[in-house]
């Protein structure tokens, strides 16, 4: 076992490269997009409930059949990949942070509407700031699942740990099986650990 | 403040004019605030005495735009505030309520200066301004200002409130059972430094509470609401002396049995 990630290290180095670019790019997209809908979520309620629903119906879907019905509109490989991991990510982003914008407590809005601020200012200058902490929960859940679901996606050519997996799969290489969940496993337990140390230290940083 | 006010006394416009003001929730039928007509003048200090429900923080909160009249209206110096951006309208009156709701995440001079910096005062007037509005509520501003609202007391919070409500000096100062939820000495000492820090102003204080004391000790005037209705509108003395029906009676009746509660007991 251990021979084979002496032997062999370009291959499963490449794999997690390409999975880390996978991870990379689904999440950078991924925010701008969560940006761009949570302005418009922001305009009404309702507004907000449809979206909501309407990400949770994609996020219910099973990866491996979303990935496949997009074969067809966007072809095999890391684009559709990429586009199916943003949208559901979407679902987690978008529910963390409605949630970590709404649930400021009431007298603080209160205050800060009666002092003079405006619907923008209380936005940028209380309700994001009191929400990081829900908002880096999101991010972190989003890229855990994201590097989960890039796995599957080596079913599709798009590259990545999933390519071990699915190698070892196929010709029976208990080493490779071994490894590719191994890398896989590890880096999502990784990524999570980072960020909940990123997230206390946000904590300590409203002097709480 | 306009200066022909100060050297006149009160030939200026009222401070606070309430014409015909009704509210209704449309929830309810019922009026939480019924044809309120009040004239409150520069300088004094009002406290809107009543029990929950009577309407008492409704009108208060009318009076800066939180809550809309339904009917009538609300003129400030002489200005119809309908007619006045909130948000621009809030910025000139000071606004303190029971729950306090600093910004957790901001220090204590961040917090006071929060109206300063939406004025885009510069730094060095704010920083002063901080310094001074902390003296003024008793708090040293080098222990204090670096500190976030968790580390401070209720009572200490409350200040903190107070000093960001008065930041900019407004004319006006709305404040909501601000010592509602301290206990009994907290509660006494705020009252006597709120006297003071009005005593050395020609700010016009509206003040709600639901403590009969606290109302009567506080108020040069006292408005008594019940059911959204004002019953009186005097000075405590007149109150006592002629209350205006039954309600306002049984209200310093129970005060004065209270009174002999403690006498007893002594």
């Amino acid at each position: 076992m251990i021979d084979y990630a002496i032997k062999h290290p370009d291959k499963w180095g490449n794999a997690l490269l390409e999975h880390l670019e996978i991870l990379f790019i689904t999440m950078v997209i991924s925010i701008i997009v969560a940006v761009l809908l949570t302005i418009v979520v922001l305009t009404s309620e309702w507004v907000s409930r449809v979206f909501i629903y309407v990400f949770s119906i994609l996020y219910s879907i099973p990866s491996l059949a979303l990935f496949t019905i997009m074969i067809p509109v966007t072809g095999l490989g890391t684009t559709t990949a990429i586009i199916v991991l943003i949208l559901y990510n979407q679902y987690i982003l978008l529910r963390h942070v409605i949630a970590g914008l709404n649930h400021v407590d009431q007298p603080i809005i209160e205050a800060a509407t009666g002092l003079g601020m405006s619907r923008l200012q209380i936005l940028i200058q209380i309700r994001t700031p009191l929400a990081i902490q829900t908002l880096f929960t999101g991010l972190r859940l989003a890229s855990v699942s994201t590097i989960g679901m890039a796995t599957i996606a080596a079913f599709i050519n798009a590259g990545g740990l999933g390519t071990i997996l699915y190698d070892g799969l196929r010709t029976m290489n208990i080493d490779k099986i071994l490894w590719g969940s191994i890398l896989s496993a590890g880096l999502a337990l990784a990524t999570n650990a980072l960020f909940i140390q990123l997230e206390k230290r946000i904590y300590i940083g409203t002097g709480r | 403040m306009n200066p022909s006010n100060k050297r006149n006394g009160n030939m200026g416009p009222p401070a606070i004019e309430f014409h015909h003001v009704c509210k209704t929730y449309s929830k309810f039928d019922e009026y939480a605030v019924n044809d309120v007509n009040l004239s409150i003048e520069e300088g004094e200090f009002i406290t809107i005495l009543g029990s929950s429900g009577s309407g008492k923080t409704t009108l208060l909160k009318m009076v800066n735009r939180l809550y809309e009249p339904s009917q009538g209206n609300i003129q400030v110096f002489g200005e119809d505030i309908a007619a006045i951006d909130p948000v621009m309208l809030r910025r000139k009156i000071g606004y303190v309520i029971q729950q306090v709701g600093l910004f957790p995440h901001m220090t204590i001079a961040k917090n006071i200066a929060t109206v300063p910096r939406l004025l885009k005062w510069d730094k060095e007037k704010t920083e002063q301004r901080v310094s001074e509005l902390l003296h003024l509520v008793g708090l040293d501003p080098r222990t204090y200002e670096h500190r976030y609202p968790s580390q401070l007391s209720g009572g200490q919070q409350q200040r903190i409130g107070l000093a960001r409500a008065l930041a900019t000096n407004p004319a006006i100062m709305l404040l909501d059972e601000p010592f509602g939820a301290l206990d009994a000495i907290t509660r006494l000492h705020l009252q006597d430094e709120l006297l003071k820090i009005h005593g050395g102003s020609n700010k016009t204080f509206l003040f709600v509470t639901h403590d009969i004391n606290e109302a009567f000790k506080l108020g040069t005037r006292v408005i008594i609401m019940n059911q959204g209705k004002v019953c009186q509108f005097d000075t405590p003395k007149e109150i006592v002396k002629h209350p205006a029906d039954e309600f306002v009676a049984s209200l310093i009746q129970s005060s004065r049995e209270q009174e002999r509660f403690w006498e007893d007991l002594e």
